[in-house]
């Protein structure tokens, strides 16, 4: 466990209690310490609007039909549950994927676009703006509002639209407009920073469409609600294939929405282990990875209270990983709030673990995983050997075919390039 | 006199002669840490107010300029640490002077010690763009035991019955944000916003003052009569750049 958080036993059980009881945000939008909402004065009634439109609209039976008849026969929900037999063979324990690779776009990242998509628009924003970091998250709200009619305006970090350069063009494609960002360190984080100076210009007509489970309250916690369709579908396919639960539940961990999307309905299931995977990119220090569970202590970052990669003045440090969507120094507040109350383990696991997972799931399994995805493969592989013939589930959160460019550059170059 | 107090009293006597008191604001150690004391003196011989940025990673309410000279300084080291280390260190103007910093950095330096280093060397008051009213309670207590001042910003989109509260809790003075955007922009001061600015001041138990996007003695004569002060921040910041006196630049914009 992270040593810069530090709780004792019964803090621990008094945290989880509450996270299981539903106290989580509380009114002042806080997990335990973690959480609340540090924004500029400008933006307090837009988040206030934000937070009173989701708690009016979002448990509403005529939302939630919408909001159901999209997923099924526009994004393809339920996903599959596929059991994947050549690696559990070379791994030596059962492994079952929950395929949010097969979600429309490719990535768990349209459960949260249409979403917030839909209550944009019966909030009545005239304009959306994104951020995105792996470009699944541009690509799930531009086609989310192309959908909706809804004009998209998406940041990017001038880094990320070189290596996912292949999302760039299909936000195009689909009528969003895309900004490079080159200030900051050019990625997800940047990207954000100048989302936030874009909505601070316009709070009234603009919604801000964010793209993980970070941010000031509500963000968090709306994210969660609209991604946890992937964990409580993954348990119900999973206890009607198996007729029990899996032993350990894994996800990678970025900002944290595809895994607080999975974990959260498992979360009350204590016999089952729930692993979270960060980027570990080159090493274990400060400025080599982007593991802020694994590495970082408490600090504010855009909008909220969570465990952040930074110095001892406080600045944010900048990250390495070679997956674009886990390349951020922050992380959402609720898995802070997991692993001070020692729910969730997270580890890490680096950018040669995640690239030869992510060849050994391709060719034994016919499944392309995202960079992102591959680094929650290493971490189940890396369970599996410790854990023989026991039964795992993986959130594949997306495909890999937006990592072309990067994989051109590193598995293809060493089997001779593209040729 | 307390800091908090000396920080509105010098807003006042600024404004007594009817033209807005002058904040100035200089991002420090930009464009030249070793430069930093000097700019300050300069900055604060034509003001009455200075307003010292601390630089921070992401400034999220920040436009390009303050942006680039947040960057600029941070490569060059400059940390929270460094600049109360050189208020220290020099002849400190008359002008009080304000610490303005996103919240991370005041965080990890820890908040009594904060307020009672700050306090030791001349800071009358803090601005943290973000930390809005309600997350303020911790940093505003232990401020208080330091007699300095957390400066709350109301903005236009504020809520009559929010601005009440932030305004009344609010020492040194209030900064009423003149616009909904990020700094460094232009703005017209038209009569909707003088409506609002006058709306701030009638809330107001302490001196208000206002800005983002002023940039011209115009502007400043604008405000004339509707509020105590104004803030200039990226334009001067941009005059330093240029390597311009700050001093001379400051008396212009005043009108002589
Ligand atoms: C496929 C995929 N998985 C995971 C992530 C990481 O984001 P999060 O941690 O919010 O799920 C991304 C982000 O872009 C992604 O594209």
């Amino acid at each position: 466990m992270n040593a810069n958080v530090k709780f004792t036993p019964e803090e621990q059980q008094r945290l989880l209690d509450a996270e299981l009881a539903g106290k989580f945000p509380d009114a002042r939008g806080r997990f335990g310490p973690y959480g609340g909402r540090y924004v500029p004065e400008t933006l307090i009634p837009a988040l206030e609007r934000l937070e009173a439109g989701m708690r009016e609209h979002l448990p509403r039976e005529d939302f939630q039909r919408e909001l159901a008849g999209q997923l099924e026969s526009w994004v393809g929900r339920p996903t599959a549950l596929s059991y994947a037999p050549r690696l559990s063979a070379a791994w030596g324990a059962e492994v079952w994927f929950k395929r949010e690779d097969l979600a429309h776009t490719g990535a768990h990242k349209i459960n949260n676009a249409l979403g917030q998509a839909l209550l944009a628009q019966r909030l009545g924003a005239k304009r959306i703006v994104a951020e995105t970091g792996a470009g699944q998250h541009g690509v799930a709200s531009a086609a989310a509002c192309a959908r909706l009619g809804l004009p998209c305006t998406v940041y990017m970090g001038a880094i990320d639209m070189e290596r996912q350069a292949p999302n760039v063009g299909r936000m195009r494609l689909m009528g969003a407009t895309v900004v490079p960002v080159t200030g900051g360190d050019q990625t997800l984080r940047s990207a954000i920073d100048e989302a936030l100076r874009d909505w601070v210009s316009d709070p009234n007509g603009t919604f801000y469409l964010l793209g993980s489970a970070v941010g000031p309250h509500p963000y968090p916690v709306l994210v969660r609600e609209l991604q946890s369709v992937i964990g409580r579908e993954a348990r119900t396919q999973y206890l009607k294939r198996q007729g029990r639960l899996p032993d350990a539940v894994f996800a990678c961990v970025g900002g944290g929405s595809n895994a607080i999307g999975m974990f959260h309905p498992f979360v009350a299931d204590r016999e089952v282990a729930i692993i979270g995977v960060e980027a570990g990119g080159r090493g274990t220090g400060l400025g080599q990875n982007a593991a802020s569970l694994s590495y970082g202590w408490p600090g504010v970052l855009q909008g909220c209270y969570s465990l952040l990669l930074q110095d001892e003045n406080g600045q944010i440090h900048e990250t390495d990983s070679i997956s674009a969507g886990l390349d951020y120094p922050g992380v959402g507040p609720e898995h802070a709030l997991l692993l001070s109350a020692g729910r969730v383990q997270y580890e890490s696991a680096t950018d040669d673990e995640a690239l030869a997972a992510l060849q050994e799931c391709a060719t034994l399994e016919g499944i392309l995983p995202a960079l992102e995805t591959a680094h929650a493969l290493h971490g189940a592989k890396r369970w599996a050997a410790r854990n023989p013939g026991r039964q795992l589930l993986l959130c594949m959160s997306g495909r890999g075919d937006k990592d072309m460019p990067t994989l051109q550059r590193t598995l293809l170059a060493d089997q001779g390039g593209a040729r | 006199m307390k800091p908090h107090e000396r920080l509105s009293a010098a807003i006042r006597k600024g404004a007594a002669g009817g033209e807005p008191a002058i904040v100035a604001f200089l991002t420090a150690g930009f464009p030249e840490a070793k430069k930093f004391r000097e700019h300050l003196t300069a900055v604060a011989a034509g003001a009455d107010v200075v307003e010292i940025g601390v630089p921070f990673t992401d400034p999220m309410a920040d436009g390009m300029t303050i942006q680039r000279s947040s960057q600029a300084a941070l490569k060059q080291g400059v940390s929270l640490r460094w600049i109360l280390a050189e208020l220290g260190a020099m002849q400190r103007p008359a002008a009080p002077l304000v610490l303005m910093s996103y919240l991370n950095p005041l965080l990890q330096y820890g908040y009594e010690r904060l307020a009672a280093d700050a306090a030791a060397v001349g800071v009358c008051g803090f601005i943290v763009p973000d930390l809005p009213f309600d997350e303020g309670d911790d940093l505003r207590a232990a401020l208080r035991m330091a007699g300095v001042a957390l400066v709350q910003m109301v903005t236009p989109v504020t809520m009559p019955e929010r601005l009440a509260r932030v305004c009344a809790a609010s020492e040194g003075f209030v900064y009423a944000v003149t616009m909904t955007g990020t700094t460094g922009k232009s703005v017209e001061v038209p009569d909707s916003v003088l409506e609002y600015l006058a709306r701030v001041r009638a809330a107001s138990p302490v001196p208000v003052c206002a800005g983002f996007g002023i940039r011209s003695a115009a502007q400043a004569r604008d405000l004339r009569g509707t509020v105590e002060g104004a803030v200039v921040g990226s334009a001067l910041v941009e005059v330093l750049e240029r390597g311009e006196d700050p001093t001379a630049w400051l008396r212009a914009l005043r009108g002589g």
